[in-house]
C-alpha cells in the first residue's frame, strides 16, 4: 500500500494499460502538454509521446465520434472530458453512436471506449459547469456506468474500465483530485458491478456513489456517535452494472434504507435503486425508503444558495432518524 | 482617417471617454483580481486585461438597443453595456442586488434592461444564440444589431459553423467578433487549428469578413463602424477577428507558464491603454496630471462599488426555487 492522491491514482491507472497495451491513447481538451486542466495526465505526453496523448480543439462532439471510430477500427481511446458539462456538446456521439453500435450491428461492433471527467457540483461554479449526468447516462442502454470515490477505487476501476470491450463512462470529481488515500501496489484491478461496503453497519442500509460517499460517511459516523444508530454505507461504485446482490443483502439485514445522491431528483438513480429494493425486499423493510437528493433546480453560484441546493450532512441524519422512526 | 471621429461628440472628448472607458475596465478587473485572490468569491473568475480595446471600441458604435452576447469571458462587456459596477460586484460576491441575483455568478452577467444577453459557460453557444437574436431583429424588422463574442478556441466548435450558415442563408444581422488572444485555456490556437486564419472560414458561408488589430482602441472603433453601419442597413451578418491578447492566465487560477515572457512583453508594449495615452498626449487633448487625476477617480469610484456590493445582502435562501420557470 502507499499514499496517493485520487489524480495520480487515476494517472497510474492510465499510464500501465497505456504501457500494457499499445492500442490504448488518450485524447482531449489540454491532457497532453498541459498535463490536463486538472493535472490528471501530468507527465503521460513525456512518457508516451505525442502520437497518443493528444491535445484537441474544443470539438468534444468531433472528438468523441472520432474515439468511436476510433474504437470501431481497432483502438482502445479514453477520450477525457474536462467535465461531463461539456461533453453535453458530444451526446450525440456518446449515446446514438457509441451505446447502440455493439447491438445494431449484431454484435460486429464493440466499442472499447472510455469516457472520462469530473461530474456534479464543485464549489459556485453556476448552473453550467456544475451538473451531475449520472441520471441522463444510466437510462441508456449499452454503456457501463463507474462512478468513484476513493483512490484505490479510481486506480482499480479504471483499469478494468480501459481493459473493457464496452463504452464506459467513468465520473470522477474535481473537487477529489487531491484527496489522497492508500493504494494497493503492483496490478490492481476491481471489476465493474462490484459495490463495496465503505462502512459496515446493522440497522440501516445507506445507498450512495461518487463524491458525496463522503458526506454520507460523515453523517454515518456522527449517527453512530450522537445517535447510537449504527449504518451501513454502500458505495456503488459501478452504476452499470449494478451489484443488486449486495444491495439485497444489506437491506434483509437492516430493513430500512436510505439513499443519498448528487443527483436531481425527479428519475434519478435513486428513484431506479427504491423500485428495485421495493419489487425484491418488499417483506423486509420496516420503513419507506428515503432518498436524499439535490434540489430541483439548476445549481445556482451564490454560495448560501448553492448550499442550500445541495444535498447536507443533516439531511441524511435526519433521513436515517425518519426510517428508524426517531 | 474619417474628418471627425464622432458625430456626436468633439474628438478630444470622444477619445478621452473611450481612454477613460478602458482604464475603468482595467482598474475594476485589477480590482476583481485582487477580490478573488483574498477570497471573497468563488469559482471560476476570467479576466479581460489586455483586451479592454476591443469591447471599448465596439462599444462606441453601439445604440442603447443593440444587443451583446458574450462568453464567460464578459466582466467589461456587461459594464460597457451599462451594467454597473456595482450589480457586477454584487454578481461576484453572490448578493442577491447581483445583476444575475446572485444565481449566474462572474460567468453569467445578464441585463434584460441593457440588453446584454448574458454570459455563457459553454465555449461557443452563444453563437447559435446570436443568431436567433439577429432573427428576433430581422422578424420584426427593427434597425438593430447582435454582437456575439467568442474566443479563438470557440472556432473549432461544431455548432458555431451551423449558425453561420443560418445566418448568411436567412440575412440575419449579427456580428460575430472572434476575440483572438492568441489561446484557449493553455492552448495555442495554431496547435489546435488547420488554418490558423480565422476568417478563410468565412467565404465558405459567403460570409463578409475583416481582421482588426484589437489592441488600438481607434482602429477598433474606426473600422467598425463601417462594418455595423452596413450591418444595421443591409441585414446581413459579418465575421470580424480582433487581434488581442490576455495578460493574465486564462483564469485567476491559471499562473499561464506555457507562454514566454517575451511574447507577453511584446504584447505589453502594444497596451491599448498606453497606446491611447500617448494619442491623447500627442493630440494636446490631455496632460500628465489628468491620467493621474482620472486613474484616482476611477479607482475610488470602482472601491467605492466594491465596498457598496460587499455590504450587500445575500439572496434569501428561500429564492433557491424562484426562476426555474415564471409564471
Ligand atoms: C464546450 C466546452 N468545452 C470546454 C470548456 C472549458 N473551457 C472553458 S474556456 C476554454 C477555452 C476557451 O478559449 P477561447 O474560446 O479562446 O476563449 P478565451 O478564454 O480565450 O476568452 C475552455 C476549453 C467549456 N467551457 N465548454
Ligand atoms: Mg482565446
Amino acid at each position: 500500500m502507499s499514499i496517493k492522491t485520487f489524480r495520480e491514482a487515476l494517472n497510474e491507472a492510465m499510464a500501465e494499460e497505456m504501457a500494457r497495451d499499445n492500442s490504448v491513447f488518450l485524447m482531449g481538451e489540454e491532457v497532453a502538454q498541459y498535463d490536463g486542466a486538472y493535472k490528471v495526465s501530468k507527465g503521460l505526453l513525456a512518457k508516451f509521446g505525442a502520437e497518443r496523448v493528444i491535445d484537441t480543439p474544443i470539438s468534444e462532439a468531433g472528438f468523441a465520434g472520432l474515439g468511436v471510430g476510433a474504437a470501431m477500427a481497432g483502438l482502445r481511446p479514453i477520450i477525457e472530458m474536462m467535465t461531463w458539462n461539456f461533453a453535453i456538446q458530444a451526446f450525440d456521439q456518446i449515446i446514438n453512436h457509441a451505446a447502440k453500435m455493439c447491438y445494431m450491428s449484431g454484435g460486429q461492433f464493440n466499442i472499447p471506449l472510455v469516457f472520462r471527467g469530473p461530474n456534479g457540483a464543485a464549489h459556485m461554479l453556476g448552473a453550467q459547469h456544475s451538473q451531475n449526468l449520472d441520471p441522463l447516462l444510466v437510462n441508456v442502454p449499452g454503456l457501463k456506468i463507474v462512478s468513484v470515490s476513493t483512490p484505490a477505487d479510481g486506480k482499480g476501476l479504471l483499469k478494468s474500465a480501459i481493459r473493457d470491450n464496452n463504452p464506459v463512462i467513468f465520473f470522477e470529481s474535481e473537487m477529489m483530485y487531491g484527496m489522497k488515500g492508500e493504494v494497493p501496489d503492483g496490478e490492481y484491478l476491481i471489476p465493474l458491478g462490484v459495490a463495496d461496503i465503505k462502512r459496515p453497519g446493522t440497522e440501516v442500509t445507506l445507498l450512495t456513489w461518487g463524491k458525496i460517499t463522503h458526506l454520507a460517511l460523515r453523517a454515518a459516523n456522527q449517527l453512530a456517535n450522537d445517535e447510537n444508530i449504527d449504518v451501513e454505507v454502500i458505495d456503488l461504485r459501478s452504476l452499470v452494472p449494478l451489484d443488486e446482490a449486495l444491495i439485497y443483502a444489506s437491506v434483509r439485514k437492516t430493513h430500512r434504507v436510505v439513499i443519498v445522491e448528487e443527483n436531481w431528483p425527479y428519475a434519478s438513480v435513486g428513484s431506479h435503486l427504491a423500485e428495485r429494493i421495493q419489487w425484491h425486499c418488499f417483506d423486509d423493510l420496516d420503513a419507506p425508503i428515503a432518498k436524499i437528493s439535490q434540489r430541483a433546480v439548476p445549481i445556482p453560484y451564490a454560495d448560501n444558495l448553492e448550499h442550500a441546493a445541495l444535498p447536507q450532512v443533516e439531511q441524511v441524519i435526519a433521513a436515517v432518524k425518519a426510517v428508524c422512526y426517531r | 482617417m474619417l474628418r471627425s471621429l464622432c458625430a456626436t461628440s468633439s474628438d478630444k472628448e470622444f477619445t478621452i471617454d473611450l481612454y477613460q472607458k478602458m482604464l475603468r475596465y482595467r482598474l475594476f478587473e485589477e480590482r476583481v483580481n485582487l477580490a478573488y485572490t483574498k477570497q471573497k468569491f468563488s469559482g471560476f473568475c476570467h479576466l479581460h486585461i489586455g483586451q479592454e480595446a476591443v469591447c471599448a471600441g465596439i462599444g462606441a458604435c453601439l445604440t442603447k438597443d443593440d444587443y451583446v452576447i458574450a462568453s464567460y469571458r464578459s466582466h467589461t462587456q456587461a459594464l460597457n453595456k451599462g451594467i454597473s459596477p456595482e450589480q457586477v460586484f454584487a454578481e461576484l460576491f453572490g448578493k442577491a442586488s447581483g445583476c444575475s441575483a446572485g444565481k449566474g455568478g462572474s460567468m453569467h452577467m445578464f441585463s434584460r434592461e441593457h440588453r446584454f444577453m448574458g454570459g455563457h459557460g459553454i465555449v461557443g453557444s452563444q453563437v447559435p444564440i446570436a443568431t436567433g437574436i439577429a432573427f428576433a431583429i430581422r422578424y420584426r424588422q427593427e434597425k438593430l444589431v447582435a454582437i456575439c463574442y467568442l474566443g479563438d478556441g470557440a472556432m473549432n466548435q461544431g455548432q458555431i459553423y451551423e449558425a453561420f450558415n443560418m445566418a448568411s442563408l436567412w440575412k440575419l444581422p449579427v456580428i460575430f467578433v472572434i476575440e483572438n488572444n492568441q489561446y484557449g485555456m493553455g492552448t495555442d490556437y495554431h496547435r489546435v487549428t488547420s488554418v490558423s486564419e480565422f476568417t478563410s472560414r468565412a467565404p465558405g458561408f459567403n460570409l463578409p469578413w475583416r481582421v482588426i488589430d484589437g489592441m488600438n482602441v481607434l482602429t477598433v472603433y474606426q473600422e467598425f463602424l463601417p462594418i455595423i453601419t452596413e450591418v444595421r442597413a443591409k441585414m446581413l451578418p459579418y465575421l470580424v477577428e480582433m487581434k488581442t491578447y490576455r495578460y493574465l492566465g486564462h483564469s485567476v487560477s491559471d499562473p499561464a507558464t506555457y507562454r514566454s515572457k517575451e511574447e507577453l512583453s511584446h504584447y505589453r508594449q502594444n497596451d491599448p491603454l498606453s497606446q491611447m495615452a500617448d494619442y491623447l498626449k500627442g493630440k494636446g487633448f490631455a496632460r500628465e496630471d489628468e491620467f493621474e487625476q482620472w486613474d484616482n477617480d476611477i479607482r475610488a469610484e470602482i472601491n467605492a462599488a466594491e465596498v457598496r456590493a460587499e455590504a450587500a445582502a445575500a439572496p434569501d435562501e428561500a429564492s433557491v426555487d424562484e426562476h426555474v420557470f415564471v409564471d
